[in-house]
């Protein structure tokens, strides 16, 4: 008998009945009348935030419908979390009488699920209500402040056409930065103790611009490069002065994305290329790169949001972009509503593209899980 | 003089000896199977040849010209060496009919249409015209480990490296594959096949090497081998295989 790795006892039937006289029903009784509760008084709250909101706002001069809408359907997506957290309690109540095992932890189940559902709701109304109040406190200080819709509108047009800039820097640059960065890249991955020299350089500028805040390296060649006396580097706009000093900063991030790309590459595609003849460099151009370039763009995207964000910076040299150009209006009026309308300029132009990522970044992993 | 003259080579790794002192000749035309347990050295050994590895010391020639050592051009040395890998190691980002006309195109400077129409011919050989176009992931493994070894037959080597191209494979993928190498042993082409399929070398191979610890334990023709092994080793790593059924 010792011979064997596990001796199975023989007691089947016992281990059978232990089994069998374990079997319960869970009915979530406590979390569904927890969720009730909570959701009832949420009910109300929002109920009573939105009849106050709106008062205030109608007394503001704003158009009763406009005033009265979104409480009105906060209000009523309330109530029907209400009633899902109250059918979510019925459920766990049917399950505690329920005889049948297998229809009482289905109701169970089903009763966790809705309060759960309700639980996350309830918890998402009182955020925005919060939200809501804090616009309107302090005789809407807040809203004034930021959301102060006619100057939002008269000052669009100039803020508008500021933001050309902005895309002008961003642009140009980005296809910059794309080029210079595998060049750098590529310089990171040369071979053997040639490679050396360059190689080194190649992480100086790296470990040199990464360090470097993007805003010093604006100032610094925005007002810098002007001192020099150089010929044609001295008196060139600021705006390509932005554009050069957002490639050397992007230029040095974008390269290690670039390396990480290259050296993600399995040796075993390597192997292939060079055992085929063919030489380094053909290796690189034919089968390293393309396959690097696939598996970075999620992460080459999301640096490209971030450079079109960044591309705010260069009001510090004196650029008219759509930052500077707000700040202006934004100093004329007191009031920061025209900053808002870059902030949605901005989030309207990322938004979509953020998106775009996270789709890819889903399918990669898709793909990875699938074997591919 | 024998095609590939292997002359006391030793491959280390910081301190562990995979390949040590390790001496074979291969005649033209000739087909070798390597055998034995994971880790006696039949890959690296394979790698040594076209260079994917360095050797530490010893020496290979080919055709009496020696190609270990510095100053030797890689690149030229691996066009006339083909080797197949376990793996497959097909290019995911090209299609069956890119993945074996780069080499032809970029290396040798064959035109596009020339290296096409060629690739046809040989894919035709392995019914697999169909799937020209299509990437590799769309294929099954025996598929493309068939692409691989039109990939490496499309620069027309005079020796061709085989390591281990089934065992990735599912059991009923293997025959489709060995069929293949079947064709160019009865073809000439010298061959030298790191393999665990006995049933195989037996049939196919001129000589069979059954390596330990690096070296060469036994060799002769496949039916001293298998039939009747004079080594300890030899035995026992064929006994293992036979209680497995793999034999």
């Amino acid at each position: 008998m010792t011979d064997h790795i596990i001796l199975v006892s023989q007691d089947e039937a016992g281990r059978a009945a232990e089994w069998r006289a374990r079997r319960s029903t869970k009915t979530y009784r406590g979390r569904a009348s927890f969720t009730l509760m909570l959701s009832a008084l949420t009910c109300l709250v929002v109920a009573a935030s939105a009849q106050h909101i709106g008062s205030y706002a109608v007394s503001q001069g704003v158009s009763p419908v406009a005033a009265s809408l979104p409480g009105m359907i906060a209000a009523l997506v309330a109530a029907l979390v209400l009633v899902m957290a109250a059918s979510a309690f019925l459920k766990s109540l049917a399950a505690g009488r329920q005889e049948d095992v297998h229809t009482a932890r289905l109701l169970g189940d089903e009763a966790s699920t809705r309060s759960w559902k309700a639980l996350a709701w309830t918890g998402a109304l009182l955020i925005v209500t919060a939200g809501a109040w804090f616009m309107v406190v302090n005789d809407a200080a807040v809203s004034r402040t930021f959301f102060d819709l006619v100057l939002i509108r008269d000052s669009a047009g100039k803020v508008l056409r500021a933001f050309g800039t902005n895309i002008l820097i961003f642009s140009v640059s980005a296809v910059l930065i794309l080029v210079w960065a595998l060049v750098i890249a590529l310089a990171r991955t040369l071979p053997g103790a040639a490679g050396r020299p360059l190689r080194v350089l190649a992480i100086a500028y790296g470990d040199l611009f990464r360090g470097l805040p993007a805003i010093i390296t604006i100032y610094l060649i925005g007002f810098g490069l002007p001192l020099t006396n150089l010929p044609f580097l001295s008196d060139l706009s600021s705006t390509s002065y932005a554009i050069i000093a957002l490639t050397l900063t992007y230029g040095a991030y974008t390269s290690e994305i670039y390396r990480a790309g290259i050296e993600g590459v399995h040796h075993s595609q390597v192997a292939a290329a060079r055992s085929l003849g063919l030489s380094h460099v053909k290796t690189m151009r034919y089968v390293v790169v393309p396959l690097a370039v696939r598996n970075i763009i999620p992460p080459l995207m999301n640096n490209c949001i971030s450079l079109q964000k960044d591309t705010a910076l260069v009001a510090i040299i004196g650029a008219i972009d759509a930052f500077n150009q707000a700040k202006i209006i934004a100093a004329n009026n007191f009031n920061l509503s025209a900053v808002t309308t870059v902030a949605i300029l901005f989030i309207a132009v990322t938004i979509p593209q953020a998106r775009i990522v996270d789709k890819l970044s889903e399918r990669d992993r898709r793909r990875m899980r699938a074997g591919g | 003089m024998a095609l590939v003259e292997i002359d006391h080579v030793t491959k280390r790794y910081d301190h562990l000896e995979v390949i040590s002192d390790f001496s074979l000749d291969i005649e033209e035309h000739e087909v070798i199977c390597l055998i034995g347990p994971s880790g006696c050295g039949k890959s690296t050994l394979l790698r040594c040849v076209n260079r994917l590895e360095e050797i530490s010391s010893g020496e290979i020639r080919i055709h009496g010209d020696r190609i270990t050592g510095p100053g030797v051009d890689l690149d030229r040395l691996r066009r006339d060496i083909g080797i197949v890998f376990q793996g497959y190691n097909l290019f995911p980002h090209m299609t069956v009919l890119e993945n074996t006309i780069l080499a032809p195109t970029k290396v040798l400077g064959m035109s596009r249409r020339e290296a096409e129409e060629k690739a046809m011919a040989f894919l035709e050989r392995i019914a697999l015209t169909h799937k020209a176009n299509d990437y590799p992931d769309r294929l099954s493994g025996g598929q493309q480990q068939r692409v691989a070894i039109v990939r490496a037959l499309m620069m027309e080597p005079m020796l061709l490296l085989l390591d281990e191209i089934t065992s990735a494979l599912d059991p009923e993928l293997v025959s489709e594959v060995l069929d293949i190498v079947r064709d160019l042993a009865a073809g000439g082409m010298t061959m030298i096949l790191a393999t665990h399929e006995m049933g195989f070398a037996r049939e196919v191979a001129d000589r069979i090497c059954f390596l330990q610890a690096g070296k060469v334990y036994e060799q002769g023709p496949p039916a001293d081998i298998l039939g009747n092994p004079q080594g300890e080793r030899t035995q026992a790593f064929l006994r293992s295989l036979r209680k497995a059924g793999r034999l």
